[in-house]
């Protein structure tokens, strides 16, 4: 609310101004008669600049009442769209319309100055055909900010800035089975190595963020976990976050070692901007733009031979916001 | 610098002429044995596989874990072959991906036929010698006619389209080129998919039924040619070149448009 608070003030500043009339002495003979006023285009400026402030205000309101998931791109599209004609169409009109305009035939010739000086007086004695010139300006201030405006609102969508707990909560906990889209628990023998499995908390909503993880199996010696991570994958079974955490995009891609005496190392790729992480290495980030590592789920093996969670995750999952670092590995 | 014009063009016809001779040649040329016999034979296969084969895979497909100089000047080093069956020697040498002419590159499919350096009779021989090396996976028999294929489409974003594209336009993972798959028969997506060549995952029955994998197949011989409705296809590679067109459309219009109001209309 606040800037558009900010924005009453400025148009009550520029409309409660008392119009400061100071006619510009005018001396000697004139060449030209005054620019004639226009009412006509002027009423038509304040329309059309009247329209395109509705537009970028409707962008503003529709940004701020759909959720981030339901947003209409096409109704965003056509509001700042809008806003970007009508602001363009009354600029025509004013310089069609408006603004005097005088043509020099001959080219300009440098030493001649009375020429170049008869040209200025001119303009100057043509002065402007504005008869509301405030009330137009206080139009286009109106129209230009509320563009401005809604251009800045996607912003508030970067990451929450105070209240950050809701991305700290993830559908896991301890002796939570896995299982595949379908709602089959995954049995630890049949995850094979080089092969690139999805799975969901048991009887959680898989659309939710925190829900989808990615498991792989890989050769127990080839695994670099930290020492506190030591039982976090058995069989070499290991379980990350599908979301990478650079803007939020499905880690879809697997790279499987390929003859290991050539190239042993596995990947995990996101296929938005090819953040690649090393699964062996507790998803540390190998290449891209990603900023902090895939975040890492213990495993357990239950006596039925299924895989079920061993806790909660190693850091906070999905894309990176301001004060990510700070906030508590979900583990501890 | 009409002269340097000049020259720069030969230099570019040398270069270029250079480029294609290196590429219309086999990067390395196949050993054959002196007879061949006419029908396929596993014993065929053995002389193949000791001639082409050997210096990378090992003896009798043991494979070589340390680099060793063998034919051709190659600096061999290469997997087992014991086990992996008909199914990946098939995949590998219809698809041209083997021989290969340096153990550290991407088995690649430069043109599609064109890099296969064996006959059929020679690659069935082949196929029949590698199988026999050890029990391991027949090659699959894939029945597209069965298969469902908006089921099969939902499984290929789920399992493919991440590298592949979701009509089958290929890619790139990092480190890697992802083939695309417009042209591939049948018998190689079902391969390609129970094998995981190269860097892509391997998918087990559990994880892709047969069935399942005849739904796949039917959609990506689907999108061969696929259903543009609603305009044009442009080229099926997603919303990037789409944009690009609308912007040549958008562009003139708008060049057009900046003319017409800078134009000075009599009053």
């Amino acid at each position: 609310m606040k800037p558009l608070r900010w924005l009453l003030a400025l148009l009550a500043w520029l409309f409660g101004r008392r119009r400061a009339k100071a006619k510009q002495g005018e001396s000697g003979e004139r060449i030209v008669p005054a620019g004639a006023p226009n009412r006509g285009a002027e009423n038509l400026v304040l329309v059309l600049l009247g329209i395109a402030t509705l537009f970028a205000v409707g962008f503003i309101v529709t940004y701020a009442e759909f959720g981030p998931l339901e947003l209409p791109n096409e109704l965003l599209g056509v509001c700042l769209g809008g806003a970007c004609l009508f602001i363009a169409l009354a600029l025509t009109v004013v310089a069609k319309r408006l603004v005097v305009t005088e043509e020099v035939e001959e080219e300009y010739p440098t030493e001649n100055e009375e020429e170049q000086a008869k040209v200025l007086e001119i303009i100057h004695e043509s002065g402007s055909r504005f008869t509301r010139k405030r009330l137009l300006v206080g139009a286009a201030t109106a129209a230009g900010g509320a563009l401005g405006l809604a251009a800045l609102t996607p912003a508030v969508s970067l990451g929450p800035l105070w209240y950050t707990r809701p991305l700290d909560e993830t559908p896991w906990y301890r002796g939570r089975r896995l299982v595949d889209v379908s709602e089959n628990p995954m049995v630890a023998e049949d995850i094979e190595i080089g092969s690139f499995y999805t799975a969901f908390p048991e009887g959680a909503d898989q659309d939710e963020l925190a829900s989808s993880i990615v498991v792989v199996r890989l050769h127990e010696g080839g695994l670099q976990l930290p020492a506190a991570r030591r039982t976090w994958a058995p069989l070499g079974i290991v379980a990350y976050s599908k979301i990478c955490t650079h803007a939020g995009c499905a880690i879809a891609l697997y790279r499987k070692p390929t003859f290991p005496v050539v190239e042993p190392h596995a990947a995990l790729i996101c296929p938005c901007h090819y953040s690649t992480f090393d699964p062996a290495r507790a998803g540390a980030v190998i290449y891209g733009p990603a900023g902090r590592p895939l975040p890492q789920l213990p495993l357990l093996i239950d006596s039925a031979g299924t895989l079920r969670a061993a806790g909660n995750f190693s850091g906070p999952v999905g894309p990176s916001w301001w004060g990510v670092r700070d906030s508590k590995a979900l583990n501890e | 610098m009409k002269r340097r014009s000049g020259s720069l063009l030969a230099v570019m016809a040398i270069l270029l002429g250079g480029a294609s001779a290196a590429q219309a040649q086999p990067q390395s040329g196949i050993v054959r044995p002196t007879y061949e016999p006419r029908y396929p034979s596993r014993e065929l296969g053995a002389e193949l596989y000791a001639g082409n084969c050997a210096t990378c895979h090992g003896i009798a497909g043991q494979g070589i874990t340390h680099p060793r100089p063998g034919a051709g000047g190659v600096l061999g080093q290469g997997p087992p072959l014991r086990g992996v069956g008909a199914l990946a020697a098939d995949f590998y040498l219809r698809t041209g991906y083997m021989p290969l002419a340096n153990p550290h590159a991407e088995p690649e499919d430069l043109q599609q036929g064109d890099r296969v350096l064996l006959s059929d009779k020679e690659i069935r021989s082949l196929v029949s010698y590698v199988a026999s090396l050890a029990p391991g996976p027949a090659i699959p028999t894939p029945d597209p006619g069965a298969g469902n294929i908006s089921m099969g489409q939902q499984l290929f974003a789920e399992h493919c389209a991440g590298c592949h594209q979701i009509v089958g336009r290929g890619g790139f993972v990092t480190g890697a080129r992802v083939p695309e798959l417009q042209t591939v028969p049948a018998t190689q997506i079902a391969e390609a998919v129970r094998i995981g060549p190269y860097l892509m995952p391997r998918f087990s029955t559990q994880q892709i039924s047969d069935a399942q994998l005849n739904d796949i197949v039917k959609y990506v011989l689907s999108v061969r040619h696929p259903d543009n409705r609603g305009g044009w296809g442009i080229g099926n590679i997603g919303p990037i070149p789409e944009g690009l067109v609308t912007w040549w459309i958008a562009g003139p219009l708008l060049i057009g448009l900046c003319l017409l109001l800078g134009k000075r209309f009599g009053r």
